[in-house]
């Protein structure tokens, strides 16, 4: 990569701060959602509220992260949305489904319509099905697909992304969902007992996170390889992400276990630089005109004067008074 | 069923629903604003109670909104990818400037919902006004879009490729006035009457109600002044479609054969002479292009636009004359809130709105067909290559069917627990 980065590297940056932004964010509502469907032990029914009453306000504003990706990558690199749209058809609509069902079940159970089964196994399945598609384009997939050796529905759009190496991405990101859901919800709950349930929750799932990480790098051998210099950061935000939530230090615990799962976002994003889709499509092959580029930039630029403000006030107002802990 | 047919189906049955949702988010902020400034000015607690229940109930809208507009960004490529490829670096600007405009409008609409005890009611009267905004600009934004596909600029075509792109000419598209407009005037239009009519509906069992005297109000004012200059919006928006869609108007008002003073088709050999030159030029001898100057192939479906064309100009013409109504009775300063006629045509016109809207937007969609970008592409060459789509469009129509249920039964629930004084 050069310094400073190409226009198209740039906005090709933007996306994956984009998507970044979703894992932290929605996905850790979707990450709620599966300690709703696992909730257990005598405080069953208060984690289940202290989860409706973190994601409520916020949700939909996360949620919009990924609209922002999508859109952007259809406007400055269309062939490899469409690309992607065609050879992932199947595990995308799934995924869509499962918004939709996660979403919408949220809110008829918040309005008192029900829907709490449906939102926590929606919540479980999505996080699998995006994890699964970016697995799949990050393997090639695409480019299997694009080759077009392959004969019927089954082999061209079904076996692609059914795969162990897909499939392991899509559960390692359920995982960390659920890791940065349990970190945050740590400052979420008021009283001591609960904070200690999904303490525990976050220790767990953090173990979870790097038993597949280590697994991961000794079964998949020929996954692309991860920057050993973001490994080693990543390495050292999970030490530190045990010990502060060992020390019940809960806000720096979220600050790092943000750092971390950004680590293993970016980590996928340079592993395949300088391609968006490997083997298929680079970032300057797939860019659209630098017209398009240079306005969806501007766009961006001016989007965020509006949009990050407005960002820092509504975690403020809902995410900063009730905040336990502190920075010790 | 064709694959093509299966993604055009899923594409109308994914719009067709987020439709609905995406008026609602647009107007009912404004509602809510309303009747919250209200409150603050009178403390009367009836203006309080009346935000407080709208804002319950946009709430489960503007989820199943949100997430079925989510549905609809995937399928754009998910449905039509070498739309998308072609399209995407010229029309992708207002795309993402309704990104953030969205992104706005979630933003405010959380602290709106869940902020009552959270910001000052200052604070709390500005995130909501700020999420009408991001409504109507969102709104605004997408409908470009469509503007475009209905009379591309921005590009020069030769031989395949697209060359000299230039976004901001895209966005500056002749459909771009008309179409937002006309649609952004339908949203509150809609929504507003959609909202006088239950509460008339429910001032007709409980004739006293301050509640519902205060929301019939507030959804008229609304909805009664965008309901008659709708008209005049689809007008203009008429003459637009005469001069750049020449194929759409035709296949609109029947017009098989080219000709000077054309009539307008109401009924199987019901004319009125010169009438079609008189609206679409204002000149009753104008040349109107019919049908004949494109082959056969390059046709809509002439009945289905024709049929859906006076669907929507008739609902339209009645909520105008409802909307008619209201001012000429405040205008006299009558109590129009026990009038049980006028009560009765307000409960009419609740769905008519809504169906006007999905009448609309089959003729600006139909209208278009067999051309996904009007003379650009077809639609039959920007599809997906992936077999069996019949799958994915049962699916997403049984999900939005069962979904549509589920939102009529809380909003029934919601609307029943209304107060009664």
């Amino acid at each position: 990569m050069t310094f400073p980065p190409s226009l198209a590297d740039t906005l090709a940056g933007i996306i994956l701060m984009a998507l970044t932004a979703y894992v932290l964010f929605a996905g850790a509502d979707f990450g709620g959602g599966v300690w709703a469907l696992l909730a257990s032990g005598p405080r069953k029914a208060q984690q289940r509220d202290v989860i409706a009453h973190a994601i409520a306000p916020v949700w939909e504003a996360n949620h919009v992260w990924l609209i922002l990706a999508i859109v952007l990558l259809f406007t400055c690199f269309p062939p490899a949305f469409s690309s992607i749209a065609i050879a992932l058809h199947v595990p995308l609509t799934l995924m869509l489904i499962g918004i939709v069902l996660r979403g919408s079940a949220f809110v008829f159970q918040s309005y008192g319509g029900g829907g709490g089964r449906v939102f926590a196994t929606a919540s479980l399945i999505t996080p699998v099905l995006l994890g699964t598609s970016v697995g799949a384009v990050a393997s090639g997939a695409v480019e299997h697909w694009a080759g077009g050796k392959w004969h019927g529905f089954y082999e061209g759009y079904i076996a692609p992304w059914v795969t162990p190496f897909d499939l392991a991405v899509g559960l390692f990101t359920l995982t960390c969902f659920a890791f940065l859901a349990a970190v945050y919800l740590t400052l979420e709950a008021k009283e001591t007992e609960l904070q200690e349930d999904f303490r525990f929750r976050a220790i767990a799932a953090g173990a979870a996170v790097l038993a597949m990480a280590v697994l991961g790098l000794a079964v998949f051998p020929d996954a692309p390889p991860v920057d050993k210099r973001i490994v080693a950061v990543a390495a050292a935000a999970a030490l530190g992400a045990f010990w502060s939530l060992w020390r019940r230090r809960y806000k720096w615990a979220r600050v790092v276990a943000a750092v971390l799962v950004t680590l293993i976002v970016w980590g996928w994003g340079f592993a395949q630089y300088p391609y968006l889709v490997p083997r298929v499509l680079t970032i300057s092959d797939a860019a659209a005109p630098r017209i398009t580029l240079e306005l969806a930039l501007s766009a961006v630029l001016v989007g965020a004067v509006v949009l990050l403000p407005s960002l820092y006030y509504l975690m403020k107002v809902f995410k900063g008074r009730n905040a336990q802990g502190s920075f010790e | 069923m064709s694959d093509l047919l299966a993604a055009r189906s899923q594409m109308a049955v994914s719009l067709a629903f987020h439709i609905v949702f995406a008026c609602i988010g647009i107007a009912m902020p404004v509602l809510m604003v309303l009747a919250e400034h209200r409150w603050q000015r009178t403390r009367n607690p009836v203006y309080l109670d009346l935000a407080k229940r709208w804002a319950r109930g946009t709430a489960i809208l503007f989820a199943v909104g949100a997430v079925s507009g989510t549905v609809l960004s995937f399928e754009l490529g998910l449905l039509w990818p070498r739309f998308m490829e072609v399209a995407g670096p010229i029309i992708g600007m207002p795309f993402s400037l309704e990104g953030f405009a969205f992104f706005t409008e979630a933003i405010f609409l959380g602290i709106y919902l869940y902020g009552w005890e959270k910001v000052s009611p200052r604070a709390h009267l500005l995130a909501g006004v700020l999420v009408a905004v991001g409504g109507a600009a969102s709104g605004i934004f997408v409908v470009i879009a469509n503007a475009w596909m209905n009379t591309p600029t921005g590009f020069t075509l030769a031989n395949g490729t697209f060359t000299n792109i230039d976004p901001i000419a895209a966005m500056a598209t002749p459909a771009a006035f008309p179409q937002t407009l006309h649609m952004t005037l339908a949203a509150y239009a809609a929504t507003g009457l959609g909202v006088a009519g239950i509460h008339a509906f429910l001032l007709l069992r409980n004739r006293t109600s301050a509640f519902h005297r205060a929301a019939l109000t507030i959804g008229l004012l609304v909805g009664a002044p965008a309901a008659v200059l709708q008209p005049f919006a689809g007008d203009i928006a008429a003459r637009y479609v005469a001069r750049q869609q020449p194929v759409k108007l035709a296949a609109m008002e029947l017009l098989y054969e080219t000709r000077a003073g054309a009539p307008i088709t109401i009924g199987p050999g019901i004319k009125i002479p010169y009438a079609l030159s008189l609206l679409a030029f204002h000149d009753p001898h104008a040349v109107v292009q019919g049908l004949d100057a494109v082959p056969r192939n390059d046709w809509p479906n002439v009945p289905l636009v024709h049929l859906s064309f006076d669907v929507m100009v008739a609902l339209g013409t009645y909520m105008a004359v409802v909307g008619l109504w209201a001012g000429w009775l405040a205008w006299r300063k009558r109590d129009y809130t026990t009038r049980r006629r006028f009560l009765w045509a307000l409960v009419i016109a609740t769905p008519c709105g809504f169906l006007a809207v999905e009448a609309g937007w089959m003729v600006t969609e139909l209208g278009r067909q067999p051309w996904i970008i009007a003379g650009v592409l077809k639609t039959a060459d920007a599809v997906t290559p992936m077999p069996g789509l019949i799958v994915p469009f049962t699916a997403i129509t049984l999900l939005y069917c069962a979904l549509g249920v589920i939102v009529a039964i809380l909003l029934a629930r919601q609307i029943k627990q209304s107060p009664q004084t």
